[in-house]
């Protein structure tokens, strides 16, 4: 038995992947994945993020991960990354995570993934490294549509 | 199991610190005491235990050797690495060469690192001395047996005069040895090696050493779950960054603090100890990892806290 009663098991189906998203702008996937990357959920975020992998590979584009909505992200949430790395690279595309929340930031920075993977405090300022025309069709996209 | 004493706690190859390691640590110590004075030995015994461990002590440099010391009149450790030197000196300064004592030694794995204490282990040269060597590789005994061949050890096997015998120990099966029941799991490592949980008195310890964690198999990490569950104490292979362990080392056979930390968690153990540290890490490298990872356990602590040490040579840990 579990002590103290409160931890949840690696297995249990309490925690999931609530939202996934993506937008292309020119040579940029910007991928938006909202919930909690546990034990549990890692496999749904993989799965999610396979075809934009294979998209982003095949075009050797760049793959930007927006973690704004994600709170937090485990040990087998950030090997789902690293894969998507590796393929990404050997493809000659790139891959970059942005906007993380201050919790997700510090795990990032212990697990040293920080150092392996490209880390943006925004997702402007990863497009604005990759690709000059995906920043211009980014901020077209955010611009006040007038009125 | 009373408590546990750290001989050996570094990864892959002993180390040492050399004299420029010294000499940093003795010039950063006596800038932080500028302007002090000390009456006592006992005022400068306070302002070092005020200092961060690396500045003032250090990991020490032994391979792997842990005592368990369980209440009763035999010895029992895990693994024969470098620091076993030091654990025999210190039973034969004890009892005295005279004295036979008897030494249950359970064996993660024959690799270098951990057996290379056996040849400076004095009591296995002492007739009288019993000594009985646990683990679950078939080739435990013929393992060690070679490495005192020539010409890699001028003295051979057979020329250890204690009573020497090897007991294999059947995996995820309970054993009774040394008045504890003793359970062996196998782990990912090359060559394979086997994590041990130890259990007497309704304490539990569990060693796991040079075990990799692939990430990539729920059942799998459940078994490990399993094995940890409620233990009082987990001597855990923390050598890697979660990076390095999953990227550029990946299948070198090595965990990090983090899977450390997770496991720990999911399994409600009390206290995680990081071991097996990297070689290459400083002093003051390993402790940052210990400052990361107590950080990382109140971060994402569900339920009770778990404790979070880095096992240095010498350390000794009460249960």
């Amino acid at each position: 038995m579990i002590r103290g009663g409160t931890i949840p098991s690696p297995i249990a189906a309490d925690s999931r992947i609530v939202e996934f998203s993506s937008r292309q702008f020119a040579d940029v996937i910007v991928a938006v994945p909202v919930g909690r990357v546990d034990h549990h959920s890692a496999g749904e975020l993989e799965a999610a993020l396979s075809p934009l992998v294979a998209e982003a590979s095949r075009s050797r584009g760049v793959l930007v991960l927006d973690f704004a909505g994600i709170e937090y992200i485990s040990s087998v949430g950030l090997r789902v990354l690293m894969i998507a790395a590796k393929q990404l690279r050997a493809s000659d595309a790139k891959i970059a995570v942005a906007n993380l929340q201050p919790i997700v930031g510090e795990i990032f920075a212990i697990s040293r993934f920080d150092r392996v993977l490209g880390v943006f405090p925004t997702v402007r300022g990863a497009i604005e490294r990759f690709s000059a025309s995906a920043l211009e069709a980014f901020d077209a996209a955010r611009a006040p549509t007038g009125q | 199991m009373r408590r546990i004493r750290f001989w050996g706690t570094r990864g892959s190859l002993p180390v040492a610190l050399t004299a420029a390691d010294v000499r940093q640590k003795i010039v950063a110590v006596l800038r932080g005491a500028s302007g002090r004075t000390f009456a006592s030995n006992a005022d400068a015994e306070r302002y070092i235990d005020g200092l961060a461990f690396a500045a003032a002590g250090t990991y020490g440099g032994a391979s792997a050797c842990v005592e368990i010391e369980t209440g009763g009149p035999e010895y029992v450790i895990c693994d024969l690495g470098s620091g076993a030197r030091a654990f025999g000196q210190a039973a034969l300064a004890r009892h005295g060469p005279a004295s036979p004592q008897t030494y249950h030694i359970f064996m993660s794995h024959v690799h270098w690192d951990h057996i290379m204490g056996l040849p400076f282990f004095t009591p296995a040269w002492i007739a009288g001395n019993r000594i009985h060597i646990y683990g679950s590789h078939p080739w435990l005994e013929s393992a060690l047996r070679r490495q005192q061949d020539e010409p890699s050890f001028p003295v051979d096997f057979s020329f250890l005069h204690a009573d020497i015998k090897f007991v294999h120990l059947e995996p995820d099966q309970p054993h009774a040895a040394a008045g504890m029941t003793v359970t062996t799991m196998l782990q990912r490592h090359a060559g394979d090696s086997y994590g041990y949980r130890f259990e007497a008195n309704g304490k539990s310890v569990v060693y796991t050493t040079d075990s990799e964690h692939k990430l990539d198999d729920p059942l799998e990490t459940e078994s490990y779950v399993a094995f940890f569950r409620s233990a009082d104490l987990v001597i855990f292979d923390a050598m890697y960054s979660l990076a390095d362990a999953i990227s550029i080392r990946a299948d070198w056979g090595h965990s990090s603090n983090v899977v450390g930390v997770e496991l720990c968690q999911m399994a409600g153990a009390r206290h995680l100890c990081l071991f097996h540290h990297e070689p290459a890490n400083s002093d003051q490298a390993i402790d940052a990892v210990l400052a990361d990872t107590r950080r990382l356990e109140e971060i994402t602590r569900t339920g009770e806290p778990l404790a979070i040490t880095a096992a240095y040579d010498g350390m000794e840990i009460e249960l």
